[in-house]
This record gives C-alpha cells, sequence and structure tokens, in this order.
C-alpha cells in the first residue's frame, strides 16, 4: 500500500483551479522528483499534500501507517527567518514540537534526537552557532534535521538546492539521496532536471494544468511525450 | 549623590511610589518579552495600533460612565488583536495596512468621542495624560495594582508555558501547522496576550508611547544575542532595568514617567548597538 496516494485532486486557491485531475502515489523507500515551470502548480500540489490548502476535489490518501503529522517538510526560505535569532539547536529541536502534544518542554528522548539529527547531517559544530549567520548549504542541513525530527518515514523539499553554489547543492542531494537509500521516502520539488533524472526513482512532470507524465524513471526516459518536455536536458544526461 | 538616594528614599515611603514601580516593573517585563517576536513578526506596531484602539475604547467607556474602564476595554482590544495578527487568506487589506487603518481610525474616534461627550473641563489635559500616561502610573489604586500584578502574571505563565510552540510558530508557520502544531490557535492565543499586555502598559507610558517599550529592548537585545532564549531574557532584564531606573529618574528630576522610560530604553538601545559591534570586531 502506498504512503501517500492522489486520486483525481483538482487544485487552486483563491477560487483559481491550478492543476485538474491529477493522480499518483509514492511507496516507501521511493524517491518522487515532481518536475514543472514556474506556476505549474508545484508548491500549491506540495502545500495540499501538508494539508495547508485543501484540494478543490479528489483526494489525498496517507496509508502503510503514516500520520498526516508525520511528513517532515524542508520549506523554502522566508524573510522572517532571514534576521531571526536562533542557535542551530533550538532550531532542529523544534522539529519535536509535533511529539510534545501539551507537554510545555522538550523531555531527554527529543533533546537526545535532536542530538541525533544534527550529528547524521554533520552539523553538530553549528549546534551553538546563530541561524541567519550561517551559509545557504548550512542553512539549509539545519532545516533538513528539523524534518528529521518530525518523520522517520516521509520528507517534502521544496527546492532544496534553491541558491545554492554547485558544490553545496551536489553535497545536498547526495545527503537526501543517502537518506532514501536508508528507507526514507523523498518527495522532491525541483527545476533541476538534471539532479531529478540523476538521483529520482519516480517523476511526476506537471505543466499545462494538468499532469504530462507520472512514472519512473525509466518510463519517463523511453517515454516520447515525457522527455518530449525536457529534450535538452535529458539528451545531455543520457550522453 | 547621597542627597538623591536619599530622595528615593523619602519617595518609596509613599504606597503610590511603591505601586508605580511595582507596576512599572511588571508591564516592562511582559511588554519586552511579546517584542521578540512581534518585532520578528514584522508587527512592530501592533503595540502602536492596539494602544490606540484601547485608547478609542477608553473614551468611548468614560463617555458611557462606566465605573470601571477595563470591562470594556480590554475585550475591545483582544477582538482587535485577534482581527489584526490573524487574516484571513483572502483578507483584502493586508498587515501594516491594517494596522495603520485601526490605529488612526481609532484615535479620531476616541478623541471625537471624548470631545462630544466629556464632562471634563480640562479636556486637552485628558487626551495628553491617556496618551503620553503623565501621571497615571503615580494615581494607581490598589485593586488596580493588584490587577495588573495578576495579569502579568498570567501573561508571564502563558508565554512560559507555550514558549516552544511560540518560538516555532514564529520561525516557520507553515513547518508547523504541517507537522500538526495547531498555528491558528497560537496565533490566537498570542494575539490574546498582547491585547491584555497593551492595556496594561497604557497605564505606565500612555497609549503612543507602548510601541517603544515592546520593540526598543528586543532590537537591543538582537544585537547581541544569537539564540531565541538569549534575546528573550536579555530585552526582558534590559526592559525591567530601564523602566525602574525611568521611573527612579523622573521622581528624583520630575520628569514625565512614560517618556523618560523610552528615552532610556533608546539609551539602551545605543548601548547595546556598541557593545554588538565590539564583539563582532573581537570575534573576527
Amino acid at each position: 500500500m502506498p504512503q501517500l496516494e492522489c486520486q483525481d485532486i483538482v487544485l487552486g486557491y483563491e477560487g483559481n483551479v491550478v492543476i485538474t485531475d491529477l493522480s499518483f502515489s509514492a511507496s516507501e523507500g521511493d524517491y518522487l522528483c515532481i518536475l514543472g515551470e514556474n506556476g505549474s502548480g508545484k508548491s500549491t500540489l506540495m502545500k495540499t499534500i501538508l494539508m495547508l490548502n485543501t484540494p478543490v476535489s479528489g483526494q489525498i490518501i496517507l496509508g502503510d501507517g503514516l500520520k498526516a503529522n508525520e511528513i517532515g517538510y524542508l520549506p523554502q526560505q522566508n524573510i522572517v527567518q532571514k534576521d531571526f535569532p536562533a542557535s542551530v539547536r533550538e532550531v532542529v529541536r523544534s522539529g519535536c514540537l509535533n511529539r510534545c502534544g501539551w507537554r510545555p518542554f522538550y523531555n531527554k528522548t527529543e533533546k537526545q534526537m535532536a542530538e541525533d539529527n544534527m550529528d547524521r547531517l554533520g552539523i553538530s559544530s553549528l549546534a551553538k552557532r546563530c541561524y541567519r549567520e550561517l551559509s545557504g548549504g548550512q542553512q539549509q542541513r539545519v532545516l533538513l534535521a528539523r524534518a528529521l525530527c518530525a518523520t522517520q518515514k516521509i520528507l517534502l523539499l521544496d527546492e532544496p538546492a534553491a541558491g545554492l553554489d554547485p558544490s553545496a547543492s551536489l553535497s545536498m542531494y547526495s545527503l537526501i539521496s543517502s537518506l532514501n537509500s536508508e528507507g526514507i521516502t523523498v518527495i522532491m520539488i525541483s527545476h533541476d532536471i538534471a539532479a531529478a533524472l540523476e538521483y529520482a526513482s519516480h517523476i511526476l512532470h506537471l505543466g499545462g494544468g494538468s499532469c504530462l507524465f507520472f512514472g519512473s524513471k525509466e518510463d519517463y526516459l523511453k517515454n516520447r511525450s515525457g522527455s518530449m518536455f525536457a529534450k535538452p536536458e535529458v539528451d545531455k544526461w543520457l550522453k | 549623590m547621597v542627597e538623591i538616594i536619599e530622595k528615593l528614599l523619602l519617595y518609596c515611603q509613599f504606597p503610590f511610589v511603591r505601586y508605580a514601580l511595582a507596576v512599572g516593573v511588571l508591564i516592562a517585563l511582559c511588554s519586552s518579552l511579546l517584542g521578540v517576536t512581534l518585532v520578528l513578526k514584522r508587527f512592530s506596531f501592533i503595540g502602536d495600533g492596539l494602544s490606540h484602539v484601547a485608547f478609542g475604547a477608553m473614551a468611548v467607556a468614560t463617555a458611557m460612565g462606566l465605573a470601571n474602564n477595563l470591562v470594556l476595554v480590554l475585550p475591545v482590544t483582544i477582538i482587535s488583536a485577534i482581527l489584526l495578527l490573524s487574516p484571513g487568506q483572502n483578507s483584502k487589506v493586508k498587515g501594516d495596512a491594517s494596522v495603520a487603518m485601526v490605529s488612526v481610525g481609532t484615535l479620531a474616534i476616541g478623541y471625537l468621542v471624548m470631545n462630544l461627550f466629556s464632562k471634563s473641563s480640562n479636556l486637552s489635559g485628558d487626551v495628553c495624560s491617556t496618551l503620553f500616561g503623565s501621571t497615571k502610573i503615580l494615581t494607581l489604586t490598589q485593586d488596580e495594582v493588584m490587577l495588573s500584578s495578576i495579569l502579568s502574571v498570567l501573561v508571564l505563565a502563558v508565554f512560559v508555558f507555550f514558549y516552544n510552540k511560540i518560538f516555532a510558530v514564529t520561525f516557520d508557520e507553515d513547518f508547523s501547522t504541517a507537522t500538526g502544531v495547531n498555528a491558528k490557535a497560537y496565533n490566537l492565543v498570542f494575539a490574546g496576550i498582547i491585547a491584555v499586555v497593551i492595556v496594561l502598559a497604557m497605564n505606565l507610558v500612555g497609549a503612543l508611547l507602548i510601541s517603544a517599550l515592546v520593540v526598543f529592548p528586543a532590537l537591543s537585545a538582537m544585537r547581541v544575542f544569537k539564540s531565541f532564549l538569549a534575546v528573550s531574557i536579555c530585552s526582558v532584564v534590559l526592559s525591567v532595568f530601564c523602566a525602574l531606573f525611568g521611573i527612579m529618574v523622573s521622581i528624583v528630576a520630575g520628569t514625565p514617567v512614560g517618556s523618560t522610560i523610552v528615552a532610556m530604553d533608546i539609551l539602551g538601545y545605543f548601548a547595546f548597538c556598541i557593545l554588538g559591534f565590539l564583539t563582532r570586531r573581537s570575534k573576527v
């Protein structure tokens, strides 16, 4: 049973329909990459999966024991965070909040979990540093560590390499891929077709208000109608 | 120097001076605590806006001849805070614009009502003291001191209890909502306690100077400290210090209480700017 299944959903906000008849699913251990131009509805889709928006019609089904608050989310940075005085440890710990319920403070297990996840992403040495003073790549790792505190099952990444220099984005992608090989399902929004073809197991290509392609990467490469949308990049990658 | 201390000790024997010091400290504490979050949420001007709402409500309450102004002022301010801080997805007027509208509108209506229905012979004096709080803090009754104390303790307790949630929701509302934290509810709670603090603070510094109490300690602390916890604690300590010192100076020098406290806050800000500059220099 897939962890996440979308059936014939229609997406939109403020009365505008953005995408119609979208169906896809993601199972445990998948690495699904959502491709599409600006304005094709990628971010709306992501917000809908996170239950921040409600779909206009259709339904999103969570399965395989996944609960709605167990989706780890790596958002794009917002302006508030640019001058937010917060230490790395404080940010990472805030990922544990969904375990707290009414309890006002973190317990030992949760604090340990934050430390473990900082270790896992190689940012333990930054724990006391101020979040806003880190480089873009380091900030992304901090937010990823926070997302890992919130989930052990599925990660939703919104343009994880946006604004990173080539070497930082390469290490970000390989980090994500190593998390994926540990069994965490990854759903990633990206502009970066080359990276999608390198790492993803499945591709969902949005465009023109509907779904252009959904299937495995191999099919995407074979399927003319799929690769047609991204022919130059696909050709370059195949070389 | 000895003279000044003797003068202060003499004044401290009067209950109204002790009341002023106690309430001043409590309000400085609460407003600076919330200030950090408000500044970060880009709502620095909400203090100003809500204090004008409270001013308007106070004018209406006085015109209606209510014995206790708070009965009307507190609920009206809380509702306004909720409306301003939790705008719906499809609100036509956003953020700073709605604060500006409410702020100017209620100020005008308040003054209008005061003018039309005031029984007092010294209208401009009344307006001046409501806005600048020049003498109000020195005329507190025991009941008012009790009420202020209870409300500030309540605000403090709510803030400490929800500290981690407030941090998470301020830092990243989408992430918090997505991982099952009810960000909307926390925004409501937060709006409620802001309204309470503002109504309280009107007693101390008056409507116009509340923004200073909210903004200065938080911004000062942010110049030096790097973590949310350190910034919160530092801004509270600084704010309490400035309030105490400001009240004492105003007693000794006979200056208006509110503006003296704010002047202290401004001095504190510059001191922290220099401190922040020096610590950054020494690190590099």
